[in-house]
This record gives structure tokens, C-alpha cells and sequence, in this order.
């Protein structure tokens, strides 16, 4: 029996194999901020067999969407999940990358109507794998292959 | 066609059915043969950055063809885009007409207007971004000048970092199989980006590949990309047509321009047999009747 590096939950989501360094991203992409109510559990730079180091994020008593959760993919693409009820693993699944992702990512061109503070618009990016993930802003075609860094 | 936003929505067929319909619009946009296909019709012009070419050869496609336009002046556009939002001003302006050119000084704001418009939107340039009716009618220049469209040697010079023009030119180009040569200042050259979607281009010397092309097309270099004049003025003048160079092209080579131009082309070029720009600033009329018929129904 191998130690839990946090304690069990008895319902809830565990993101499992996260790139080392960003469950804090993880947070964000999920949208959970400091206002958050709920319970979660965070490990930073946990030895891992797989990955050398990795993160985890586990949050008690929400079942988070699928489609929510494919979006940490575009960060972490080893991520795994694991829906617990009652202490056990019910569900388990690799994080997919989603086609389109709106609202997320920051265009880095300045110039690009998405960045305009004015307007009622939410940034819209096409996702796609070219040797590694690549984002494609709808609005003004920028590509970018750093996402780490357009979430804010 | 719902919108023309990017020539990059187009195919390669729908292009050509709008430089064919173009051509048949060819009389009518000279005043030799008058068509009200259009009538009853409101184009509502919105230019929130100068433009006369552009809207004036709008207006005019419009009215040859029995239409009406409404236009924004640079006061009440500038107005507008201090106070209400770009969506706002769409969805109410759209109200008012049968479909919308738009020019705006960011990039996708085109996209984000069709967004929000109950009528077509024709982008009539981005900012940096698109500006596929120039597109459009320089494919038709160099099909009408060069007698085809398929398999041309080209040779894109000047500003081709900044160009919007050259940007969207050059993927349209990739469509028609073109040879592309690219002759510009290292600090000028094509970003990456659209290399990587265009990678069948070739850097060359202007003086060399000035005899081998069928067609020249020069952009503007502009004095507030240098950091001083001295280094302006250098590559300004290297980069400059003048008959002189030309003695060696081909019979058939033509030159174009988006015009405005400020020197790069010398006035004595203009009555070379090459010079085809007037003729590419007048068939801005033609396909812009065709963009026209294509979106309003
Ligand atoms: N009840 C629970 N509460 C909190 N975390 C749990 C619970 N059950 C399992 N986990 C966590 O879920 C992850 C996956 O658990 P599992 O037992 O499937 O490990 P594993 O066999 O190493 O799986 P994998 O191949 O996905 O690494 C681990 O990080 C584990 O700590
Ligand atoms: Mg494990
Ligand atoms: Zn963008």
C-alpha cells in the first residue's frame, strides 16, 4: 500500500499527474478562486514514478464536467481524473484536448479585439496538436504555443 | 456568401465565380451599360479609420448598380468609438441597411461585427489583420493583365511584415500555384507565421528577379518603421522602381500597387507598358459589384 500524500476525501474529483507546478493553473482553469467555499486539497512537487515530480488537486464533494476538466489538457496533458464516491474510484480518464476554448486564454496581440476591455467578447481559440499543443485565436489568428502563459 | 471576413473562408471556386461575375460587371462599373439589381438596397459604409479608396469604390459599385449607400463621417465615427461599443453600433446601424463594409483598427473586429449583424459584413481591413476585397481585386488585375491566374511568377516587394495587403495575398496566391518570390529589407520580411501556411516562397534580389516574373507587386515602405531617416532614406531608395531597372524584364511583366504610393514606384514608370496600377485601382470597382451581389440577396 502505497502513502496518500494528502488524506482521502469521501466524494469528489482527484486531478491526478499534473505537470509539475501547476495546480495552481489547474485552480484557475476550473475557475476556483480564493471566494471558493469548497474543500480542496492541493500537493505541489510530489515524487512521482511516472514523471519524476508531478501535482494533484482534489476537490471535495463536486463532480466536475468532463468538458470543463479536458480543458486542463491545454496544460497539462498527462492529467488524470479520478471521481470518488464513498472513498473508492468510480470513474477514471485521461484529460482529452477540447477543439475550442472560449474565454480562457489571453490573445497575446494587443491589437486583437478580444483583448478590448470595451466590448461584450470572450476570447474564442481553435486547440490542435502540431508536436505539441497549439492554440489558434478566432479573432485575429494569432497562434500560440506557450498557453501556460496566456492564462491569467 | 454570408460575409466576407477573411479570403481565407473562401475557396478556390468561390473566388473565381467573384472575379467571373466581376468581369461581367466590368461595362456597367464604366457607365456604359447601367444595372438595377441593386435597387432599394442600403450599404452602410463605417470606416472608424480613413479610407478613400476603399469607400469611395464601394459607394460607387453600390450606386452603378441601382443601390444606396449611408456613410459615416470621420467626426461622428470617431464619436462613436469614444462612447458606445463596437457591438451596439453594429446591431443598431444594421438596422438600417442591407449590409455593412466595415473598417476598424483591430484586429478581428470585421469577425466579431458579423457577430453581432443582422445584415452581411464586408471586411474592408482590420488593422493589421484582413482585407480580402483588395485581395480579391488584385487576383482579378493579375488574371485580367496576365491572361491567367494559375502558375504565375510573382514577386511581392517592399513592407512585407506589416502588409496586410501582402498577408492576405500571398495565401490566395498559394491557392493559384504561384512561384512567389520575396524581395524586402531583412527587417521587413514575412513573419513566420505565414511562411510556415506559404512555404513554397523563394528570397531573391530585386534587380535579379526583375527579369524572370510575370508580375511585380510593390508596397509601400513606411519612414516610421526605421528607427532613423538616414536608414529609411537607404532602404527606401534600393528598394525603388524606375525604368531604368526594367530594361531587362519580360514584355509582359506588370506592375501593381495598392496605391497610395509614395516613391517607391517612379512617376516615369507610369507610362512604361508595364504600369498596371491605375487599371488595378478601377477594377476595384468591378469586384467590389460582385462582393456586392454575392452577400445582399
Ligand atoms: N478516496 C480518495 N480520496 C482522495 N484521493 C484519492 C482517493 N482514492 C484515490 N485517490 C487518489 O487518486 C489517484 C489515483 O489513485 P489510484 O489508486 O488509482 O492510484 P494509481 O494506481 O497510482 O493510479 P494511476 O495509474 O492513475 O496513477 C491517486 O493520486 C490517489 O492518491
Ligand atoms: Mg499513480
Ligand atoms: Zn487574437
Amino acid at each position: 500500500m502505497k502513502e496518500l500524500v494528502v488524506s482521502k476525501i469521501k466524494e469528489g474529483t482527484v486531478i491526478d499527474h499534473i505537470t509539475a507546478g501547476r495546480a495552481l493553473l489547474v485552480l484557475r482553469i476550473l475557475g476556483i478562486s480564493e471566494k471558493t467555499k469548497d474543500t480542496i486539497l492541493i500537493a505541489m512537487n510530489v515524487p512521482s514514478q511516472k514523471m519524476g515530480r508531478k501535482d494533484i488537486v482534489k476537490v471535495e464533494g463536486k463532480f466536475l464536467s468532463t468538458e470543463e476538466l479536458n480543458k486542463i489538457a491545454l496544460i497539462s496533458p498527462n492529467a488524470t481524473i479520478n471521481l470518488i464516491k464513498d472513498y473508492e474510484i468510480v470513474k477514471k480518464f485521461k484529460v482529452t484536448l477540447p477543439p475550442v476554448v472560449e474565454g480562457l486564454i489571453i490573445c497575446p496581440n494587443r491589437m486583437c479585439i478580444s483583448n478590448s476591455q470595451r466590448e461584450p467578447i470572450r476570447s474564442i481559440f481553435y486547440v490542435s496538436f502540431d508536436k505539441d499543443v497549439v492554440a489558434r485565436c478566432h479573432y485575429c489568428g494569432k497562434k500560440i504555443r506557450d498557453i501556460a502563459e496566456q492564462i491569467r | 456568401m454570408k460575409n466576407l471576413i477573411s479570403i481565407e473562408d473562401l475557396s478556390k471556386a468561390e473566388i473565381l465565380k467573384i472575379l467571373d461575375k466581376a468581369e461581367e460587371f466590368e461595362d456597367v462599373a464604366l457607365g456604359k451599360r447601367k444595372l438595377r439589381i441593386l435597387e432599394g438596397k442600403i450599404l452602410a459604409n463605417l470606416f472608424f479609420e480613413p479610407s478613400t479608396r476603399t469607400r469611395m469604390s464601394f459607394e460607387a459599385a453600390m450606386k452603378r448598380l441601382g443601390g444606396d449607400v449611408i456613410n459615416l463621417t470621420a467626426q461622428e465615427a470617431s464619436s462613436i468609438a469614444k462612447g458606445e461599443t463596437l457591438a451596439d453600433t453594429i446591431k443598431v446601424v444594421s438596422k438600417y441597411c442591407d449590409a455593412i463594409v466595415i473598417r476598424h483598427p483591430l484586429i478581428g473586429a470585421a469577425r466579431f461585427a458579423a457577430e453581432h449583424s443582422d445584415v452581411p459584413i464586408i471586411n474592408a481591413g482590420d488593422g493589421a489583420g484582413q482585407h480580402p476585397t483588395q485581395t480579391l481585386l488584385d487576383l482579378y488585375t493579375i488574371r485580367k493583365e496576365c491572361g491567367k491566374l494559375s502558375g504565375i511568377s510573382i514577386a511581392l516587394v517592399g513592407d512585407l511584415r506589416y502588409s496586410r495587403t501582402v498577408h492576405s495575398l500571398i495565401k490566395a496566391l498559394n491557392l493559384f500555384d504561384a512561384e512567389i518570390y520575396l524581395v524586402s529589407p531583412p527587417t521587413l520580411s514575412l513573419p513566420e507565421e505565414i511562411l510556415d501556411e506559404v512555404p513554397n516562397t523563394k528570397i531573391a534580389d530585386l534587380s535579379e528577379v526583375i527579369t524572370a516574373v510575370d508580375v511585380l507587386y510593390v508596397t509601400r515602405i513606411q519612414r516610421e518603421r526605421f528607427p532613423d531617416e538616414e536608414e529609411y532614406k537607404k532602404v527606401a531608395n534600393s528598394y525603388k522602381i524606375t525604368p531604368d531597372l526594367l530594361i531587362n524584364a519580360k514584355d509582359t511583366l506588370i506592375i501593381l500597387h495598392p496605391l497610395p504610393r509614395v516613391n517607391e514606384i517612379d512617376t516615369a514608370v507610369d507610362k512604361t507598358k508595364h504600369a498596371r496600377y491605375f487599371e488595378q485601382a478601377f477594377y476595384g470597382v468591378p469586384v467590389r459589384m460582385a462582393i456586392l451581389t454575392e452577400v445582399i440577396k
